[in-house]
C-alpha cells in the first residue's frame, strides 16, 4: 500500500526545511511520523523524533522512487552513495563531487575514530564543517571495520574486543561508545553497532549474532543523544537463513527507527541467497522509511535491489577499480591497462557525458592509470559519475513510469547476447519485472549455469 | 607565437607579451610555465584547473619523454595532438625534453647522437630525428631543442663538447624543419663563462623564435649565476623571448628576471607540494615581508608544512586573504589530516593553492617593474626575508 507523505508534505515546506532544520525537525517530524504510525494501526507506546522526511514519489510493483530529506540535504532515492572513508573520495574535491552529483557520502567511524578522532571533530563542530561538506554524510557503526581488518577481533555481549591498532593494547567498542562517536561526528544517519558474521558461515554462531543485534540496537537506542539532528538506523542480520532475517526485521521494526539497514550481504555468498535475502527484507521492512543494503555496489545488483524496493547503497567498488585501471560503462567494465588501449582513440563510454569522457581517449588514460596519480582522478571521477548517474536513471524511470523498459535497456546493454544470469531472471520475477525481451530465447539459465560453472571449480581448486 | 618586448626596465626586468595560437588572451611576462605529468598538473584535474588565475595559468610546460612509456606518437598525432588529447585548447604548450622533477639529464649517458635522461621508466637516449618527429605528432605552441646538459664538476673538456654538441643538434633539429611550433634554441655551457658566451653566440645566428637556457640547478656556485646569465643575455638579441629551466625559489626567480629572463618553470611549487609545505609568504607590494605573521614551527617563513602537529586542530585557511579554492574552502587543520591519512586530496588541495600563490608572486613583481621599481622590490624581498630568519636564531 501507498503510504507516501507528498500529500501532506508539499515540495515548498521540504525546501524551507533544506538548508538548516534543525529546529523544524524536531517540531515536524514526530507529528508527522505518529500520524502515519497510527494510520498503519500500530499502538505505539512512545513517538521517537527523526530528522528525516521519507516521501515515495513513484513505484513500479516493489520499486519505488523518493524524495529522502535529510538535515543537511534533499535527497532523491534510488541512491548511490560513494564511500569516503576518511573524510574525502581519493583525490575529488567537494566541488567535483557536487557537479556529478553525489549526494550522501559514506564515512568510516572506524577509521576517522583513530584519525583525526571523534574528539577533534566533535570540537570543530563534526564532520561536515571540517570537510566543508553541504549535503548528506552517513557514518557506519566501526563494528564492521573491526572484523574485517583485524584478526583479533572478538566479538562478547559487552561489544567489539580488538586489539588496537596504534599500540596493540585490546580495546573494546561497546554500541553506547559507537554511538558516542558517532553522535560526535555528526552524520545526517549514523548506523547501529551490528554482530557481523560472514554468509558464508552457518550455524548457531548466526542465530547469536542476530538476536546479539536486536539487543544491542535498544542499547544504542538509549545511547543516542542527538535524535533530532542525527537518525539512527538499524541492521537486519540473520545470515541466509530466512527465518532469523524475519525474527530481526520484525524486532527491528517494532523499535521504530527512522530507516533500516539490510546488513551481512556481499560478503561472499551466491547470487541466489543474496537476492533472496535482500527480497526477504524488503518485504519485511515498512514502506514508509528508506532502506539501506549495505556494501552493495555492482551496477547490475543496484539494479536488482532497487527493483525488489531497496533505496540505498554504498560501495568502494567504484573508486578501487578505478585505481586498478577498470572504468565502469554500460556494457560492463572496461580494463584500460590493457595492451589494445594503447591505441583506441575513443573516450572510455561514447555515450556518457562526463567531465573525463567528453575529454580525453582511451588511449591517454591508458598512459596515466596506475602509474599516474592524475589517472585514478580521472578514472574515479568518470566511476562515480557513472554510478550516481544509475542512481538518477533509477529514480526518473521509475518516477516516469518507465522502469521496466529501463531494466531491460540496462540489461540488454550488459548482456547484448542475452545471457541475463539466472538468479537476476529470477529476482526479477519476483519483482514483478517482465526482462523477457532482452534474454535469449532459449532459457538463459542454462547458459549462465554452464558459464559460472568454470569458475567455481577453479576458486575451489 | 608572438612575442614583444612591451618595455625593459634600467632598473632591472623586462615586460613582455606572449601570443600563442591557442590563447585567448596574451600572457603578460615574466611568466610561470606551469609543470606538468603528462600534459596535465600533477594533482590539479582539468576541471579545476579553471578555478586559477586567468590568463597566467594557462602556460604549461610538457616533456614529450613523459609519453614514451605507453603512448606512441602516432596515436597523439591521431588524436590531433597536445592540445586535443588533454582537451586544453585554450592553453600555451611548451616541451622541453628535462621536465627537473623526473626526467633528469644524465650526462654520462649521452652521446653524439643525443642526450640520455633518467626517467621513472628506464634511462632514456633520444636523438634530434626521433625528437623532433615526436615533436612533429604533438604539435606543441613551443620547443626547445635538445641539449646536452652537464653538472657543474665536470671537466673543461667535457663541458666544451657539451656546447658543441647542443649547437650541433641545434642545427639538425632546424635542418629537419617540422611544421609544428615555434622553436627555442637551447644554450648551454655549465658554470663556464667563456662557454656560455660562446655557445649564445652559436644559438643567437641561427633562426629560431626564443631561447631556452639549461644548465642551471646542476651543481653550479650560487655567486657565478648573476655574471654566467648576464653572459647569456648579453649576447641574446632583445626581442626575442627567453625561457630558463632549474631556478624556482623565489629569490632565483628574482634573479633570473632581474637579468632578463621571460619564462620560468614551476617545479618548485611541486617539490612544495609533494613534501606538505604550503607557500604563505607576503605578497606585499613593495617586497616587505617584515609584517607576515610567522607561525611557531618552522624557521623558513616563505612557507608552512601542513603536516605539523599545530595544524591538526587549526580550522582557518592556509592564508586568510588568499582567494584559491583551497583557501576559500578548506583549513589547515582539514589538509593536515588529508596528510596524516595519505589521501591524494591533500596534493591536490595544496598544488592548487601553491600554484596560485606563485602565479600571484609573479603578478605583484610585474607591477613592481612596470612601476619601476623592481631592484627595490628585490632587495626589500630578500633583505626582510633574511631579517625574518636571523631575528628567529637569534631567539632559538
Amino acid at each position: 500500500m501507498f503510504r507516501g507523505m507528498s500529500l501532506q508534505a508539499p515540495i515548498t515546506w521540504c525546501l524551507c526545511f533544506k538548508p538548516k532544520p534543525k529546529t523544524n525537525t524536531t517540531n515536524m517530524l514526530p507529528p508527522l511520523h505518529s500520524r502515519t504510525r497510527s494510520r498503519q494501526g500500530y499502538t505505539t507506546t512512545r513517538t521517537k523524533a527523526m530528522a528525516l522526511v521519507f516521501e515515495v514519489l513513484g513505484r513500479f510493483n516493489r520499486a519505488r522512487a523518493a524524495r529522502l530529506t535529510l538535515p543537511h540535504h534533499v535527497c532523491q532515492t534510488p541512491l548511490f552513495m560513494p564511500v569516503g572513508t576518511q573524510g574525502t573520495i581519493k583525490g575529488l574535491t567537494n566541488s567535483q563531487l557536487e557537479d556529478i552529483g553525489c549526494q550522501i557520502i559514506l564515512g568510516n567511524t572506524y577509521h576517522l575514530a583513530l584519525r583525526p578522532t571523534s574528539e577533534l571533530l566533535d570540537e570543530v563542530g563534526g564532520l561536515h564543517n571540517f570537510m566543508n561538506w553541504q549535503r548528506g554524510l552517513l557514518t557506519d557503526s566501526g563494528g564492521f571495520q573491526m572484523v574485517s581488518l583485524l584478526h583479533l577481533a572478538d566479538i562478547t555481549e559487552k561489544g567489539v574486543t580488538f586489539q588496537s591498532p596504534v599500540d596493540g593494547k585490546p580495546m573494546l567498542l561497546t554500541p553506547e561508545e559507537s554511538i558516542q562517536i558517532q553522535n560526535r561526528i555528526g552524520a545526517d544517519i549514523i548506523m547501529a553497532l551490528d554482530d557481523v558474521v560472514k554468509t558464508t558461515i552457518t550455524g548457531p554462531r548466526v542465530e547469536e549474532a542476530m538476536y546479539r543485534t536486536l539487543r544491542w540496537i535498544d542499547r544504542c537506542i538509549a545511547a543516542h543523544k542527538r535524535p533530532h539532528d542525527q537518525n539512527l538506523f538499524g541492521i537486519v542480520q540473520g545470515g541466509l537463513d530466512p527465518i532469523l532475517r524475519d525474527i530481526c526485521a520484525k524486532g527491528l521494526v517494532e523499535r521504530n527507527l527512522p530507516g533500516y539497514a539490510i546488513g551481512g550481504l556481499s560478503g561472499g555468498e551466491d547470487k541466489n541467497s543474496f537476492w533472496r535475502v535482500v527480497a526477504q527484507c524488503t518485504a519485511a521492512l515498512p514502506e514508509d522509511k528508506p532502506r539501506y543494503v549495505m556494501g552493495v555496489g555492482y551496477p547490475l545488483d543496484i539494479v536488482v535491489c532497487s527493483a525488489l524496493g531497496a533505496d540505498m547503497y554504498d560501495c568502494v567498488y567504484p573508486t578501487r577499480t578505478a585505481r586498478f585501471g577498470t572504468a565502469l560503462i554500460p556494457e560492463g567494465v572496461l580494463k584500460l591497462k590493457h595492451k589494445a588501449m594503447a591505441e583506441d582513440t575513443r573516450p572510455i563510454d561514447p555515450t556518457c557525458p562526463c567531465m573525463v569522457c567528453k575529454n580525453y581517449t582511451r588511449a591517454y588514460i591508458h598512459c596515466l592509470v596506475t602509474k599516474d596519480a592524475m589517472g585514478s582522478q580521472l578514472l574515479s571521477y568518470h566511476n562515480l559519475y557513472y554510478m550516481l548517474q544509475l542512481s538518477r536513471n533509477l529514480h526518473f524511470s521509475i518516477v516516469e513510469g518507465r522502469f521496466p523498459e529501463f531494466v531491460c535497456d540496462f540489461l540488454h546493454k550488459m548482456f547484448p547476447k542475452g545471457d541475463v544470469p539466472e538468479w537476476v531472471c529470477n529476482a526479477m520475477e519476483v519483482a514483478g519485472i517482465d526482462i523477457s525481451s532482452c534474454c535469449a530465447p532459449f532459457s538463459s539459465c542454462e547458459e549462465s549455469v554452464s558459464k559460472s560453472m568454470p569458475e567455481e571449480v577453479i576458486l575451489a581448486g | 607565437m608572438k612575442f614583444v618586448v612591451k618595455k625593459a626596465y634600467c632598473s632591472g626586468g623586462r615586460i613582455g607579451a606572449l601570443e600563442l595560437g591557442s590563447c585567448p588572451k596574451p600572457i603578460e611576462t615574466p611568466a610561470l610555465l606551469l609543470s606538468t605529468r603528462k600534459g596535465l598538473p600533477h594533482f590539479i584535474a582539468p576541471d579545476l584547473l579553471t578555478s586559477l588565475p586567468f590568463p597566467d595559468s594557462h602556460l604549461l610546460q610538457i616533456s614529450p619523454l613523459h609519453f614514451l612509456e605507453g603512448l606512441a606518437s602516432t596515436t597523439i598525432s591521431k588524436i590531433g595532438g597536445l592540445h586535443q588529447m588533454l582537451s586544453l585548447h585554450q592553453y600555451g604548450i611548451a616541451a622541453v625534453a628535462r621536465d627537473s622533477i623526473q626526467c633528469l639529464p644524465e650526462s654520462k649517458g649521452a652521446t653524439k647522437l643525443g642526450p640520455s635522461f633518467e626517467t621513472p621508466c628506464g634511462r632514456l637516449s633520444i636523438n634530434s630525428k626521433d625528437y623532433v618527429e615526436m615533436i612533429s605528432c604533438m604539435r606543441p605552441n613551443i620547443w626547445a631543442t635538445l641539449a646536452d646538459e652537464v653538472p657543474a664538476w665536470v671537466s673543461e673538456k667535457r663541458n666544451k663538447t657539451s656546447v658543441d654538441r647542443t649547437v650541433r643538434w641545434l642545427d639538425d633539429c632546424l635542418a629537419l624543419n617540422p611544421a609544428a611550433g615555434s622553436v627555442f634554441g637551447a644554450v648551454v655551457g655549465g658554470p663556464n663563462f667563456d662557454e656560455r658566451m660562446r655557445c649564445a653566440m652559436e644559438v643567437a645566428k641561427r633562426n629560431v623564435s626564443g631561447y631556452w637556457i639549461g644548465g642551471f640547478g646542476l651543481g653550479e656556485r650560487i655567486e657565478e649565476r648573476p655574471a654566467l646569465l648576464s653572459a647569456i643575455i648579453d649576447v641574446l638579441p632583445d626581442e626575442k623571448p627567453r625561457m630558463i629551466s632549474g631556478l624556482g625559489l623565489p629569490e632565483e626567480i628574482l634573479e633570473g628576471i632581474d637579468a632578463g629572463i621571460d619564462l620560468f618553470d614551476s617545479t618548485y611549487v611541486y617539490c612544495l607540494t609533494l613534501g606538505g609545505f604550503a607557500l604563505t609568504f607576503s605578497l606585499d607590494n613593495g617586497g616587505n615581508q617584515y609584517d607576515f605573521q610567522r607561525c611557531q614551527v618552522e624557521r623558513d617563513l616563505t612557507k608552512i608544512n601542513l603536516r605539523a602537529k599545530v595544524y591538526s586542530k587549526d580550522m582557518s585557511p592556509i592564508l586568510g586573504n588568499c582567494t584559491c579554492y583551497t583557501c576559500r574552502n578548506h583549513t589547515k587543520a582539514y589538509i593536515n589530516h588529508l596528510f596524516n591519512v595519505h589521501e591524494m586530496l591533500a596534493q591536490t588541495l595544496l598544488e592548487i593553492h601553491n600554484t596560485h600563490h606563485y602565479l600571484m608572486f609573479f603578478r605583484v613583481i610585474r607591477e613592481a617593474i612596470k612601476d619601476g621599481r623592481f631592484k627595490k622590490f628585490r632587495m626589500t624581498f630578500i633583505e626582510s626575508r633574511r631579517v625574518h630568519q636571523e631575528t628567529k636564531a637569534d631567539c632559538a
